[in-house]
């Protein structure tokens, strides 16, 4: 799942030699190795931040650690002016500097907000991929409404593919994150959010429950796949072909809490199941059943004494 | 009769908290009976527990916190711990144990550390600071810290009757509505901060009427010392936010108490209102904690540097504006909602705006030692470590305020880094530095130098090795509160984190060394001036401590730093000016009322929990009728005589005048 390898990046310009490098000193499979142009967008922004503000903050410190020391009571050679407490001029500078930064900053974020914006379609020749998440307790219903198949805790998607999300939750609040791919967006119940991502390499991705969501948070995790466009093909025929249908009886077994749900496909998908569970006209999930988590209390503790 | 209250409240099941809290219950009894058997307990009840004294309240409010720090940080450790061995592994504490128990840090740390410690320096240094001789409502306050103190309890009696939350320390509906948690422990989350945000908001009323009406003669806006202008900027965040917070955390009891459906998903709730409600209170609450902080640093500094502190209205003016911008920005703890570009950007711009005066203080701290003699006390050690440690906070907190940065590390380990980075060095080093700094003001004797720095070196370096690795698994895409976890390259960052944690483990027993060392070594390091650090401030122109009256005379302020002038022109006549004219002073009576009333509440929200419905209006009738029996009563004040005072004061003016005399020429 995790390459330690880097590569070179397609869009990332003149930084991803750089970026790649620091991935790989740090071993990293996270933001700083992304795999899709939002997530490399998303770096280039978060290092340019990083480096315009350090090039204020190391200076400070530097001042901080100077001044202490040179101006300490021992130094005969300090000048000491007890009295000087007040310079205009020197004020005007102090405000200025952070402010300028501010400024230079706030326009980034101005650009960028609008730019990287989830719900934004991204710009291709290619049409969108389009799926609705369904964020359960605690495993992720992939929707592919196109296609007119679901997948339980496994995404897949073609490379070089824009997708778009629409995204709910059948439970508590939820945070959709592929930090290889980009941007959280969160899963609410009885609304709908948008996001946009692609993958632009093949490979296999964490991904991650993003916000504390109860006892089964640790394990909500999915396996997100980008695959060779064929390879997509063949894997919605191979799901359209087997697997149970998912209609309002499935979707009801879905609710009660449940972890480690190995993957697997439904064949077909019961109209506008998406609009109805964000709408709240099909139930929200059931919450704890306590017989069922003493249960799982004292699994524990036997995996511990063993 | 019990509610819903059984023996299978108490979980023998899992023996580490049974055995912490018998631990700890056990050196509190072993406490109590030395305390009764000494026969100590009367001192206490007269001179501590019914004290309306700001100064006794403010050291108790400290207490609170230090103790309080102790359980928190029993929480992180485990944190650590836990993390370090999950790696695809369960480790040593069950889910349902180990959200219980960052819950319990959170809302430990924010509420019962750092909130009592800053809250508690206020009490005690603001009115001497003022030049007056007490609190606006001494009563009052008392009732505050009680009820901060009640709301304390009850976190700690969920460790062994039932369980706390397992929801954070903001507990996001629906997740906290009865449907997802049934159990106790919302509840006592919820009561638990509902009784101590009354005590804060208490609190708060009491010194922004201090500070705004009862100054000394001469001692307008524009003289007031900087800890003074944060500590009412910091009080009028409270007087605003806390009611938003006691309400959003009402509402949701209606929705667990009576089915009302403000936040559920069912019957048209909403629960993106909680979150924008809590932290709409969230938010100021970071300023509220690190306000006063900063004006510790600006005491300290300019008394260590010997100078005045640099850029006076820079400075009131950077704190008032932080106030302002306080309830401008909390929308950026969930910039990943999908609000859209305009409101993220608005939102993000607003955050990065506090940036600018909270620079401006870094800076003006900076040429506060600029061209003078920085003395390299403990205090001014928490100071520089503070400086230099905080500005990366501040960065990597400016650099979450870019929109679409924060949707790659929201919720992330590197969010959790980021504020403890500026939590950490922020408010509790400053925390410290206050302690350290009126330590002597408060007891009349310093705490030991030497195991103080290297207290310090420990927390510090602590704090790098803890949570520097926490950046960098944050951007290799861990989340927060993960139990346990199968990453391989996550793994040895958290490793080395519990190597910091024991770091700062070691900085906490160093700093109980340092007291337990220094108090036992009183005698020698008596401090009989009143002025033991060569200070600036008016608290320093009165003995240590000072007494019951704060002031013989009440001083009459003609100057920024009234007591830096009168002690330069000592210093040159080589006497104290002439003796003052001696009154007798009132002061306000003890008073059993602040302790009662929380003792009461106390049960109230114990009874709450667990649905002793009796119980709860018991406690309401007890704590109605400790209000009655105080509003009757018929002598409110007593009467130090003229002698009295003249007593007290020429003993001190006798120790400055001999001080005077062996001050090198």
């Amino acid at each position: 799942m995790n390459k330690h390898t880097y590569r070179f990046s397609k869009t990332a310009g003149e930084y991803s030699t750089l970026f790649s490098m620091i991935a790989a000193l740090c071993g990293c499979s996270g933001i700083l190795d992304p795999a899709g142009p939002v997530g490399n967008a998303e770096r280039v922004i978060l290092f340019n931040s990083l480096a315009i503000m350090l090039a204020i903050v190391v200076p400070t410190i530097l001042c901080i650690l100077g001044f202490a020391w040179w101006y300490r009571a021992g130094n005969a050679r300090a000048t000491y002016a007890p009295h000087w407490a007040e310079s205009g001029r020197l004020e005007l500078i102090v405000w200025s500097i952070p402010a300028l930064v501010v400024l230079f900053l706030g326009s980034i974020a101005w650009i960028s907000s609008h730019e990287l914006d989830p719900a934004k379609p991204l710009s291709s020749n290619t049409k969108p991929l389009e799926v609705e998440v369904v964020a359960l307790d605690w495993k992720w219903l992939f929707i592919y409404p196109d296609q007119n198949i679901a997948s339980i805790n496994r995404l897949v998607m073609p490379v070089d593919t824009p997708v778009h999300y629409r995204l709910t939750s059948a439970s508590v609040l939820n945070v959709f994150w592929v930090p290889q791919l980009g941007s959280e967006i969160y899963a609410m119940n009885g609304m709908t959010t948008e996001l946009n991502l692609a993958a632009d390499r093949p490979g296999t991705f964490l991904g991650i429950a993003a916000h504390f969501n109860g006892d089964g948070f640790a394990d909500m995790t999915f396996e997100t796949q980008a695959v060779p466009a064929e390879d997509f093909s063949r894997w919605v025929a191979s799901a359209q072909a087997d697997g149970p249908p998912l209609d309002e009886a499935a979707y009801r077994a879905l609710l009660p809490q449940s972890s480690h749900v190995a993957p697997y496909t439904y064949r077909t998908v019961t109209p506008q199941l998406f609009d109805h569970i964000a709408s709240r006209l099909f139930p929200a999930g059931d919450g704890p059943d306590l017989a069922q988590r003493d249960a799982e209390s004292a699994e524990f503790a036997d995996a511990r004494a063993r | 009769m019990l509610g819903k209250l059984t023996w299978d409240a108490i979980p023998w099941d899992q023996p580490l908290p049974l055995l912490s809290a018998g631990f700890v219950g056990l050196i509190l009894a072993a406490v109590l009976v030395w305390v009764v058997i000494k026969g100590h307990l009367p001192y206490l009840w007269r001179e501590w527990i019914t004290s309306v004294d700001h100064k006794r309240i403010g050291v108790m409010y400290c207490v609170l916190a230090l103790v309080m720090l102790v359980r928190g940080f029993s929480d992180a450790l485990m944190m650590r711990t836990q993390q370090a061995l999950a790696f695809q592994a369960p480790g040593f504490l069950p889910p349902e144990h180990y959200n219980q128990i960052f819950s319990a840090h959170g809302t430990i740390m924010i509420f019962f550390v750092a909130m009592p410690f800053v809250v508690g320096l206020m009490n005690f240094v603001v009115p001497l600071q003022l030049g007056v001789r007490d609190v606006a409502f001494p009563t009052f306050n008392s009732v505050g810290f009680w009820l901060t103190a009640a709301g304390a309890l009850l976190v700690n009696v969920s460790l062994v009757v039932g369980e706390f939350a397992r929801t954070g320390w903001l507990p996001f509906p629906p997740l906290s509505e009865l449907k997802y948690s049934p159990g106790v422990g919302v509840d006592y989350y919820l009561w638990a901060i509902q009784i101590s945000g009354v005590g804060t908001l208490i609190s708060g009323i009491n010194l922004v009427t201090t500070i705004l009406k009862t100054r000394a003669p001469g001692m307008r806006y524009t003289r007031m010392p900087i800890f003074c202008w944060t500590a009412l900027a910091s009080n009028l965040l409270i007087v605003v936010s806390f009611p938003i917070l006691t309400g959003t955390l009402a509402m949701l009891l209606l929705d667990r108490y009576l089915d009302f459906h403000f936040f559920t998903n069912e019957a048209g709730g909403n629960p993106m209102m909680f979150m924008n409600l809590i932290w709409l209170w969230g938010h100021p609450e970071v300023y509220i904690l690190v306000l006063p902080a900063f004006g510790v640093y600006s005491e300290v500094v300019a008394t260590f540097s010997g100078k005045p502190i640099f850029g006076y209205r820079s400075m009131v003016v950077a704190t008032m504006v932080i106030c302002f911008l306080a309830f401008t920005v909390w929308l950026h703890h969930f910039f990943t909602m999908g609000a859209g570009g305009d409101v993220n950007a608005i939102f993000g711009i607003a955050s990065m705006l506090i940036a600018i005066p909270t620079g401006v203080k870094v800076y003006n701290w900076l040429f506060t030692m600029y061209q003078g003699r920085v003395r390299f006390t403990c205090a001014m050690h928490w100071v520089i470590g503070f400086m230099v440690t905080f500005v990366i906070g501040g960065m990597t907190g400016v650099l979450q305020a870019v929109p679409p940065a924060d949707f790659q590390i929201h919720n992330s380990l590197f969010l959790v880094a980021h504020f403890h980075n500026v939590i950490i060095p922020g408010v509790l080093f400053g925390a410290f530095a206050g302690y350290t700094y009126w330590f002597p003001k408060a007891f009349g004797f310093s705490l030991d130098e030497r195991l103080g720095k290297v207290a310090f070196w420990c927390w510090f370096v602590g704090f790098y090795v803890a949570f520097m690795p926490l950046y960098v698994v944050g951007l290799e895409g861990m989340t927060r509160r993960l139990q346990h976890y199968d990453q391989p390259q996550w793994h040895p960052w958290l490793l080395v984190a519990v190597v910091g944690a024991l770091l700062i483990m070691s900085g906490i027993a160093l700093q109980i060394t340092q007291l337990v060392v220094s108090i036992r070594s009183r005698q020698r390091r008596r401090d009989v001036t009143g002025d033991v650090w060569d200070a600036r401030g008016l608290e320093w122109a009165t003995a240590s401590p000072p007494p019951l009256f704060n002031f013989a005379v009440v001083p009459n302020v003609k100057t920024e730093e009234p007591y830096w002038g009168t002690k330069q022109k000592a210093r040159e006549l080589v006497r104290l000016s002439g003796e003052p004219v001696y009154e007798p002073i009132e002061v306000p009576r003890n008073s059993p009322t602040g302790f009662l009333t929380a003792f009461f509440a106390f049960f109230v929200g114990f009874a709450l929990i667990w649905h002793i419905w009796w119980l709860a209006g018991l406690g309401l009738a007890g704590a109605y009728a400790t209000f009655v029996v105080f509003a009757w009563r018929d002598v409110a004040e007593n009467v130090i005589p003229r002698d009295e005072v003249a007593r007290i004061d020429r003993a001190n003016r006798l120790a400055r005048t001999l001080a005077l005399e062996e001050q090198p020429a």
